[in-house]
């Protein structure tokens, strides 16, 4: 690892200002960073910890709405049962990274700003229609988060800019993460598909899908949710939606596997996601 | 680059050092203040070898930096026994033979008395699963599974 300096600073402002600088590099829970920096894929000259600063980590409900602080651990939104009840697949998508100890170190905030499309808490964020608070020495804004990304590892993040917050002010009475991957735990996502939905007399109310690992960014699969919403949800009109999520993404093929495969389980995976997200909102 | 004075509390003792802000918490355990039964396997993350408690939680160490540790408190293996007599998750690694080459054990080890802690009435699917971040590399799964149930009997029984 090559040697930098090192900040604590106790405020956000001191952190904007500092993270503004050339080749600084923040630190969050470091599980993406240390090992960066290690692998001498990260040669930052300055390194902010954010640990210090007070309020960004942490849960808060209000009411129906929930706040999550950047820097909370994911093992903590795992365990959330506020998160768990009302946004499942965000719970289930933290989850699924890494191994305890991992997630005990990782931060919700770390996982969105390293803008991996195949972060495994951006579907379950992106299907709670998650606002993204930033902050920096001027001030402060939000950002949906599915305006966050910009490309593998890009976000609108200007220099300066640090993601403080995520707010989820929508519950759904259903939602559902699959990860599709090889190994139990300890594996990165071929794909990601969440699915969340509210349910009114067995018609789709709201519905929501995001993708991970089949796009540059993490996306939503806004045709196949314009077929779902407002109606009765027969076998029909989910293979049709999730031949629209399939024909909307873009994957790419790697070393992990091929686009085709990408796209083919996009589609049963959509599916299936959608089904597992109403059987929950009708109380199954 | 300046070292930084980082206060760590080691297994009930103080330590106050200077250490550059690049060495990982691993490698001021190990290398600082020279309690070298935490191993360093993968060096990044997957393998579990690092594992120790910091503030009540398992982590792998080799992920952390030093300089950010500070004011908190870290138990490695070396600080599970007291009294001359070890902790149970050691003594049934030892009863059961969960070890061969005993490079994954400390992690291991350290890991599951956290899981134990939390929760001894996880079932044996719930355990292997838990400890996936953890691999051993002489492949003794099966007696280390039977270590892990078996001390979590004991701690549930004895309290």
């Amino acid at each position: 690892m090559k040697s930098f300096e090192f900040f604590e600073p106790t405020t956000l402002a001191e952190a904007s200002r500092l993270f503004a600088e050339e080749h600084a590099q923040l630190l969050a829970g470091g599980t993406d960073l240390v090992i960066g920096m290690k692998a001498y894929t990260e040669t930052p000259q300055s390194v902010i910890s954010l640990q210090r600063i007070p309020g960004l980590a942490g849960i808060t409900t209000y009411g129906d709405s929930i706040n999550i602080g950047a820097m909370t651990k994911v093992r903590e939104v795992e365990l959330s049962a506020d998160v768990q009840q009302h946004h499942t697949a965000l719970a289930e998508g933290a989850s699924e990274i890494g191994s305890i100890q991992i997630r005990n170190l990782a931060t919700i905030g770390g996982n969105i700003a390293h803008a991996s499309p195949a972060a495994d808490t951006v579907a379950g964020l992106l299907v709670a229609d998650a606002q993204v608070d930033i902050a920096s020495a001027d001030g402060e804004r939000s950002v949906p988060i599915n305006e966050l990304f910009t490309g593998p590892g890009q976000t609108v993040l200007a220099p300066g800019e640090i993601i403080t917050r995520f707010r989820l002010p929508k519950p759904a009475s259903g939602s559902h993460y699959i990860k599709h991957k090889i190994r139990e735990v300890m594996d990165l996502a071929f794909i990601g598909v969440a699915a969340a939905v509210n349910l009114d007399n067995g018609t789709i109310t709201d519905v929501r899908i995001g993708l991970a690992a089949v796009a540059p960014t993490p996306v939503r699969a806004t045709e196949a949710e314009n077929l779902l919403s407002g109606n009765a949800p027969t076998p029909e009109l989910l293979e049709e939606a999730g031949e629209a999520a399939a024909s909307g993404c873009s994957p790419i093929s790697d070393l992990r596997c091929s686009a085709e495969h990408r796209r083919e389980m996009v589609n049963i995976l959509t599916k299936r996601t959608v089904q597992n997200a109403l059987a929950r909102a009708s109380g199954e | 680059m300046a070292k930084h004075p980082v206060k760590l509390t080691v297994n009930g003792d103080e330590h106050d050092l200077l250490i550059e802000p690049r060495k990982t918490l691993l490698a001021v355990l190990r290398d600082t203040i020279g309690l070298t039964g935490t191993k360093e396997g993968c060096s990044t993350g997957d393998c579990g070898a690092c594992t120790v408690i910091v503030d009540g939680k398992a982590v792998t160490s080799c992920m952390v930096l030093g300089v950010t540790a500070s004011g908190k408190e870290i138990t490695t293996i070396e600080g599970l026994a007291s009294d001359g007599e070890l902790h149970p998750v050691q003594q049934a690694f030892i009863d059961t033979g969960g070890y061969q080459c005993g490079f994954c054990t400390p992690g291991f080890i350290m890991a599951s008395k956290v899981l134990i802690d939390e929760n001894p009435d996880r079932s044996e699917e719930e355990f292997r699963h838990a400890l996936g971040g953890n691999i051993c590399r002489c492949t003794g799964y099966t007696k280390i599974l039977e270590a892990v149930l078996k001390a979590a009997e004991e701690i549930r029984t004895t309290g």
